[in-house]
């Protein structure tokens, strides 16, 4: 097996997403090279080297500064055929994805994403994929090589291998087509925190708070946990918050890494919008709330006496 | 206490407009979707292909059938158990019944009378015997009639509401449809747009259970009858089983009490759709009095009953839904069925036959016998406007054996009014005397004015465990509803009343719409209202509040009902 | 200008959506409707079309799906889109990212459009990432994730979201170009609309039509395959406390055990 991971970087830094992936082709074995694209990231090489790739491909150019995808996969293009590799990893986000699925027409190679697993079973490559809100799993496979793969942000855990790879400067030649959307003005970190969209961490309000003078309680936790706010339908149609935090059927579908449920019942209405967070953890001072029979945990008590608990702890364990 | 004292703030002449210019115009505008409005539609298309010239008069719509829900069968919602009698005579040998979306013919039932833990067999009451007919999902039903409507020629136009009734010169004119894109206080949201005016010649009102425009009609042009009508509420489920039913069955009994300071008429029926499917619902009249009854929950209890237990076993429940049933048949009847320009048929009307549990086929007639009549006087070349032009449908209806079915069994229902056992009883005599005796006409009294009682009836309520019982949140769900949050209220109530009226109301609706709020001063409680749960059943018409159309396109969206 | 939307007849989203468990695909066999999400594309298209300067605006809309799927296109004509080109095969169905890029892109090549909008997701999560795919066979360049998109001078602008915040790219037409749901509000359909929708041109080709090889769509000319369905894995015990004064603290001691902290 002989596969290549597109390492995605910000700012200087490796996406921990991509790092993961890349421990994860390291621990199925075979060759396992990495390719880095933009302007002076060869420093980022030995971070790669240490994750597990034996090799890096390194393209420096002003070209491939800003995070577009096209020339992106003219570079993978000519890589992955001089290179032969049998498989092609990336860690989903908004431009691996994009490249992906270029990758695939132009090499006429099957693309499976949102993989939450990979796996050898009977010599053949599996990917694992939820469907349908996450309320069945789907194994999926490939029919030719290269096999290009997408993972779902989260899924793997970088691990140090304590290697080195070895770097190799490539300079692809990048079509017209490619080059022809520029970027005008390219995102900085946001100074307010998270949309709850992209948030890794969700404190979530509802009716139990009592009153929107305590969605404070539920900000302040989101704050300590650097995370985002949503609210439920109930709270957002009686004027506590506004409609853009609803998390639900009738709002917005989210899928953090952990998501606090403050006074919130759990109606089917809001799980559905939440159903595939990570982990939950729910608060409510009614033992019969339907959100306890899907929380990893769930805590019966007071709001106002736990939270504000939770946000000292949790602050003082960060400051730790 | 009763909750016709507390009247919700609507008025009538709300709904009713003076036409405009006629930017939209048909030839006969049909509202609603249903068994008797595409029945009326696929009548008409059949009637209009033998006389193109006056297909050609009508326009380039000649016609058109509005729907409020996002399709045909989105709202429709019924038991069923159908009588194929009217939907041969509709189809003739255009289509045979094995080529309707039916689920088999019925041959086996069954009546029960139930206690808590037994389930006694009762032979079936003459009036509820069904050799020869079929059980259907009204839903589907609804779906296959709006495809043969369109290849008949007519326009379904879904997610359209009737919303006015365009009155001038004292002829209906065509129906104004509901704006869409308000927000929750009625502002005008980006994508706003105003409801338009649809004019046609004739105006047929097939809007099923509590129709709005049919109440508008009704109080416009005095046809209100000597009875007010009165309502059951249906809620029924379809599940996935392991074995198949095999027969129909029909209980009568517990979970509903059989005293007469109840009042609570009704039963449930559990029928078999195919082998791997059975629809179980429990229907009871909204002239109850507890407080604590909710129809949602009794249908939980059912399901906990050994006999229904067995049959459910290793099942799934797949659908959800409720609506309102018109109960007082002959005698709730308005004093005509047309107005200038106007025809109403189908449940809107009140063509329910209730000891044989049937409305559907009189529904399909109605239509017909609409479709003929608004025929005939277009092709008279009369103005459908004129006084008595459309009165050939009251005449044809009061021939048909619809008015002779509803006719014979005008006392029965009123007579359960005194209690199960006397009221069946006098049903006993009834039947036999084909509605010769008692003589004479009971009366109905509006499910309103019930004094209301309450008795702890709550408490034998299942907690609902997610795999046999379930609770009304999860139901709403599972009916497809995704109503838009911050659509304004369609839901007239009055917004502080006494807690019993608002406890009422909580228990009563099926889908969670409302709930006891904060003290509101005076003894008096806010009502807390949620109209996006609302599924558009017309329970809270029968008791104290009033229904109107929300936006076209929201509410449930049946597939199995 | 002319606009092409790629629009998808999807299973409706309803609870009851289900894998079919031989094909283990979506079961496409109920009725379907416009996706959701194509939606938005739709109706940036038209305001597009209706705020350009020249009479020659048109928005057609291109899908490939089964017969049926004209039904559901016809609510983006009730919108006001103006014809629709439905890719309609036997041989296409199970086609997978490779086969159906191939099939949309012949089609989209065909009508020449200066613009090509996507939705931004299927609710079936079939077709997710389409529109790289299909740039990258236009050979045209491609902003996605476009939450605000402006026309001046041939050339397109896009706020595009990502998880760094927005950036704006700037593309020459011919372009393609995926919308984010937060672009629009979707305008309801007139009645005229609807009324008008079923008189507009619809037209199905077939694969030979596009002269797209049957090699090229369908299983054969995918490269991906499903194996099995299986049940999601068990979220794992779930744990209920009574909150005794410690409940904070066992909060804590949980996310870490969980290295959520």
């Amino acid at each position: 097996m002989k596969t290549l991971v597109f390492l995605e970087h910000h700012e200087g830094k490796l996406q921990k997403d991509s790092l993961g992936v890349l421990g994860k082709a390291a621990a199925l074995g075979g060759e396992v090279e990495a390719v880095l694209l933009g302007e002076e990231v060869e420093g980022l090489a030995s971070e790669a080297g240490k994750h597990g790739a034996s090799r890096v491909y390194v393209a420096d150019d002003v070209l491939l500064a800003a995070p577009l995808p096209q020339p992106r996969v003219d570079a993978l293009e000519s890589l992955v055929i001089e290179g032969g590799h049998d498989t092609v990893l990336f860690a989903a986000s908004v431009l691996s994805a994009d490249v992906a699925a270029g990758l695939a027409a132009r090499l006429r190679a099957g693309l499976n994403w949102d993989l939450t697993d990979l796996v050898e079973e009977d010599g053949r490559l599996v990917g694992k994929r939820p469907a349908l809100g996450d309320s069945v799993y789907v194994d999926v496979g490939w029919t030719s090589a290269p096999r290009l793969a997408l993972i779902r942000s989260g899924t793997f855990e970088p691990a140090e291998t304590g290697g080195s790879a070895e770097v190799e400067k490539i300079e692809p030649r990048l079509q017209d087509f490619s080059l022809a959307a520029r970027m005008v003005e390219q995102a900085h970190e946001e100074s307010e925190g998270p949309s709850i969209e992209d948030a890794d961490v969700i404190v979530a309000g509802g009716r139990g708070l009592g009153g929107p003078e305590n969605f404070v309680l539920v900000e302040e936790l989101a704050k300590a946990l650097g995370g985002a706010v949503a609210a439920t339908r109930a709270v957002v149609d009686a004027g506590w918050y506004p409609y853009a935090a609803q998390v639900g059927q009738t709002g917005k579908t989210v899928s953090p890494k952990l998501y606090v449920a403050v006074g919130i019942s759990g109606a089917i209405q809001h799980k559905v919008g939440m159903q595939s967070s990570g982990l939950i953890v729910a608060i409510n001072k009614d033992p019969n709330a339907p959100i306890f029979e899907y929380a990893d945990l769930g805590v019966v008590g007071d709001l106002h006496e736990i939270v504000p608990k939770l946000t000292e702890l949790v602050r003082a364990r960060k400051a730790a | 206490m009763k909750p016709s004292d507390y009247p919700p703030p609507v008025d009538s002449a709300e709904f009713v407009a003076a036409p405009g210019d006629a930017e939209i115009e048909v030839g006969v505008l049909i509202v609603g979707a249903g068994p008797a409005g595409l029945a009326c539609a696929i009548r008409l298309g059949q009637l209009l292909e033998e006389a193109p010239e006056l297909a050609e008069r009508l326009g380039e719509v000649p016609v058109a059938v509005l729907e409020k829900g996002k399709q045909p069968g989105s709202h429709l919602l019924s038991g069923a158990v159908v009588n194929p009698r009217s939907l041969r005579r509709l189809f003739k040998d255009r289509v045979r019944s094995d080529e309707m979306p039916f689920f088999g013919r019925v041959e086996h039932e069954s009546v029960y009378f139930l206690t808590p833990k037994r389930a006694l067999r009762i032979p079936a009451p003459p009036t509820m015997r069904n050799n020869g007919n079929y059980v259907a999902s009204l839903s589907q039903l609804g779906r296959w009639l709006a495809g043969q409507a369109e290849e008949a020629g007519a326009m379904i136009l879904p997610e359209t509401t009737g919303q006015r009734l365009l009155v001038g010169d004292g002829r209906v004119r065509g129906v104004q449809t509901g704006d869409k894109g308000r927000g929750r206080n009625g502002e005008e949201l980006p994508n706003f747009v105003p409801g338009d005016e649809v004019q046609a010649k004739v105006t047929v009102l097939a809007e099923g259970t509590q129709g709005h425009l049919t109440g508008v009609a009704l109080d416009r042009f005095g046809l209100q009858g000597d009875n007010p009508q009165v309502w059951a509420l249906g809620v029924k489920e379809v599940w996935k089983v392991a074995k198949p039913l095999g027969r129909v069955i029909h209980t009568m009994g517990w979970p509903l009490r059989p005293g007469a300071k109840y009042r609570e008429f009704g039963g449930s029926f559990i029928y078999p759709m195919g082998d791997d499917m059975v629809t179980i619902g429990m229907v009871v009249g909204l002239d109850y009095r507890d407080v604590e009854l909710s129809v949602h929950d009794v249908l939980q209890e059912l399901k906990t009953h050994p006999l229904v237990r067995k049959l459910l076993e290793g099942g799934e429940r797949v659908a959800w839904g409720a609506k309102t049933i018109p109960e007082g048949g002959f005698l709730a009847l308005p004093k005509r069925l047309h107005a200038p320009g106007l025809l109403i048929a189908g449940d809107g009307a009140g063509l329910v036959n209730v000891p044989a549990l049937k409305g559907i086929h009189y529904a399909v007639e109605s239509g017909k016998l609409a479709a003929e009549a608004a025929f005939a006087a277009l092709q008279r070349g009369e103005a459908p406007g004129r006084r008595g032009a459309l009165a050939g449908y009251d005449e044809a209806l009061e021939e048909s054996f619809v008015w002779r079915d509803l006719k014979q069994v005008r006392n029965m229902r009123p007579a359960f009014g005194r209690g199960f056992w006397l009221g069946g009883a006098m049903a006993g005599l009834m039947t036999a005397s084909r509605g010769n005796f008692p003589p004479g006409d009971a009366s109905l009294e509006h499910d309103a004015e019930q004094e209301l009682i309450r008795t702890d009836r709550a408490k034998s309520y299942p907690v609902p465990d997610g795999k046999l019982t379930f609770d009304k949140l999860s139901s709403v769900f599972l009916s497809g509803n995704q109503t838009r949050d911050d659509a304004p209220n369609h839901l007239r109530v009055r917004d502080r009343v006494p807690p019993e009226i608002a406890e009422l109301w909580a228990r009563m609706c099926p889908a969670q719409v409302y709930e006891v709020g904060e003290d509101a001063g005076d003894g008096d409680v806010q009502v807390e209202v949620t109209p996006s749960n609302c599924v558009q059943c017309g329970a809270i018409t029968a008791k104290g509040g009033r229904l109107t159309p929300p936006e076209g396109g929201s509410g449930p969206e049946y597939k199995l009902t | 200008m002319k606009i092409a939307v790629c629009a998808k007849h999807v299973p409706e989203a309803t609870a009851q959506r289900r894998l079919d468990p031989q094909t283990k695909r979506l079961d496409r066999s109920g009725e379907g409707t416009l996706n959701q999400f194509d939606v938005h594309a739709v109706e940036e298209a038209l305001k597009l079309r209706d705020s350009g300067a020249d009479a020659e605006g048109e928005v057609v809309i291109v899908s490939l799906g089964p017969e049926r799927a004209l039904e559901a296109m016809r609510k983006a004509l009730a919108m006001g889109a103006d014809r629709v080109l439905l890719v309609s095969d036997e041989g296409a169905a199970g086609s997978d990212l490779v086969a159906t890029s191939r099939v949309l892109a012949a089609a989209l090549e065909r009508e020449g459009a200066d613009l090509v909008l996507f939705g931004q997701q299927a609710n079936d999560s079939d077709g997710a990432v389409l529109w790289a795919a299909v740039a990258d066979r236009l050979q045209r360049p491609l902003i996605s994730q476009v939450a605000e998109l402006t026309h001046e001078d041939g050339k397109v602008r896009g706020k595009r979201q990502t998880e760094f915040g927005y950036d704006v790219i700037e593309a020459p037409l011919p372009a393609v170009i995926a919308v984010s749901d937060a672009i629009n509000e979707p305008r309801y359909p007139s009645l005229k609309g609807i009324m008008g929708a079923k008189k507009k041109p619809q037209e199905t080709v077939s694969l030979g039509d596009l002269r797209v090889g049957a090699e090229e769509a369908g299983e054969t000319g995918s490269r991906t395959e499903v194996y099995a369905l299986s049940d999601p894995p068990a979220r794992g015990d779930i744990q209920k406390i009574e909150d005794d004064g410690s409940g904070a603290e066992k909060i804590v001691q949980f996310l870490q055990e969980k290295k959520a902290l």
